[in-house]
């Protein structure tokens, strides 16, 4: 694409709502937007009637509970990478799915709410996030799982944090990229609870997805974890190459897995 | 509509269109080091300090600076006079072009960061492309500013 294909945002008003409920019942008509860190949104050149910020309403955060840790919409990827007990309990998981995302400006303005909302087929963070016990909670619909939020139909609502459970899995992230910096060509989280293995696969190219799997070997797991995933073509890779490529990194994350264990 | 913030340590204020990205605010009040390249937020020349982290300012709303604190080469003259000196010797400035927002993040770098590694260097700087070199030359000038700042 070249600078003179792509059209940028135009915004009519520009509003900073006091409450996620002000927010809400703004961002029900069509023609309004919520901007998360507007790295993507602008340039998908929409006309934007009233731009809706959330970042006056506090939801910058990294909380731990003894059960979970509760990250609010407007904390950074960068804040996501850099957080040492994140880090620490996920096995660097959630650090490694960060940290080839374009550059650390990048990283400081992405917003951990943009990059889940969006359920973007090349995020590395939908991906990671899928393999852990996540949730999401929306203003208006409430608490579900991040692999229900993942599949339901989009709508008006607005994110409004994601908790991830302390649940003891183990976790291990990979992706491949043409080029440093750029869009993964395949992506996966892999992670395991006692008997059970979690694998998500992204940038498929579509939007990753998660398979739940009992009691397998790890050396078969690949096969079986992506046998009922469609994989697709486009600039770069086929279909039939990122599938090649994600046996392998779900092999190698679940040999990773079992190492941490 | 307006906003107010602080700009290379002093007070600023100014109208601007609810679509204004900071990078042409910025440009506006005369801040010529901030430079937009890609304007696809993958090249880094236009990287600012936003209270302190480096920041991608053809991507954030001026209306977003409002009530922070924005740094821009400017405002840092002493430290890039310095470390620009280390770029020249180096030959890693050749159309020049890429040097205030790579300046601007080795910067950043040099205070988040205590004595990176070679491979924490190149992970932090992955965000600012230079279309001349190799990025040989600006990696020898970081390990010699570094060996310098070590030695002080």
């Amino acid at each position: 694409m070249t600078m003179e294909e792509i059209e940028l945002v135009t915004i009519a008003n520009y509003l900073r709502p006091e409450s996620l409920s002000d927010a809400y019942k703004l961002n029900q008509k069509k023609t309004n937007r919520v901007l998360g860190g507007m790295m993507w949104l602008r340039l998908c050149s929409p006309r934007i009637q009233n731009a809706i910020d959330l970042s006056g309403l506090d939801l910058d955060y990294i909380k731990e509970t003894e059960e979970a840790f509760e990250i609010g919409a407007m904390c950074s990827l960068r804040s996501l990478e850099t957080h040492p007990e994140l880090e620490a309990y996920f096995c660097g998981a959630i650090k490694e799915s960060v940290r080839h995302i374009v550059g650390v400006q990048f990283r400081n303005q992405a917003t951990v709410g943009g990059s889940i909302y969006g359920r973007f087929g090349f995020s590395d963070v939908l991906t990671c996030l899928l393999a852990l016990d996540t949730e999401v909670v929306l203003v208006h619909a409430g608490k579900m799982t991040l692999a229900e939020f993942a599949d339901r139909k989009r709508d008006r609502d607005i994110l409004e944090k994601i908790i991830i459970k302390k649940d003891g899995r183990r976790v291990a992230y990979l992706s491949q990229r043409a080029t440093k910096t750029d869009f993964p060509v395949a992506a996966c989280a892999v992670s395991k609870k006692e008997d059970i293995w979690y694998v998500s696969v992204g940038a498929r190219p579509a939007k990753a997805e998660l398979a739940v799997i009992h009691g397998q070997p790890a050396d078969t797991l690949a096969e079986k974890a992506v046998a009922d995933m469609k994989f697709g073509s486009n600039m770069r890779g086929s279909a039939e190459y990122r599938e090649a490529v994600a046996k392998v990194l779900v092999r190698r994350a679940a040999n990773a897995v079992l190492e941490e264990s | 509509m307006e906003v107010k913030f602080q700009l290379n340590g002093k007070p600023a204020a100014a109208d601007i269109e609810p679509d204004c990205m900071l990078l042409d605010l910025l440009r506006d009040m005369r801040c010529y080091s901030v430079k937009r390249g890609c304007d696809t937020t993958n090249c880094g020349l236009c990287t600012v300090l936003v209270n302190g982290k480096p920041s991608l300012s053809c991507a954030m709303p001026a209306a977003r600076a409002e009530g922070k604190e924005i740094i821009t080469l400017e405002g840092l003259q002493e430290e890039a006079v310095v470390f620009g000196r280390f770029l020249a010797k180096e030959g890693a400035e050749q159309c020049g072009y890429c040097s205030p927002g790579f300046i601007m993040n080795v910067i950043a770098m040099m205070r988040e960061l205590k004595d990176p590694s070679i491979e924490e260097i190149k992970e932090y700087l992955a965000g600012n492309l230079c279309r001349c070199s190799g990025y040989e030359g600006q990696m020898r000038a970081i390990r010699n500013y570094m060996k310098e700042k070590g030695a002080q």
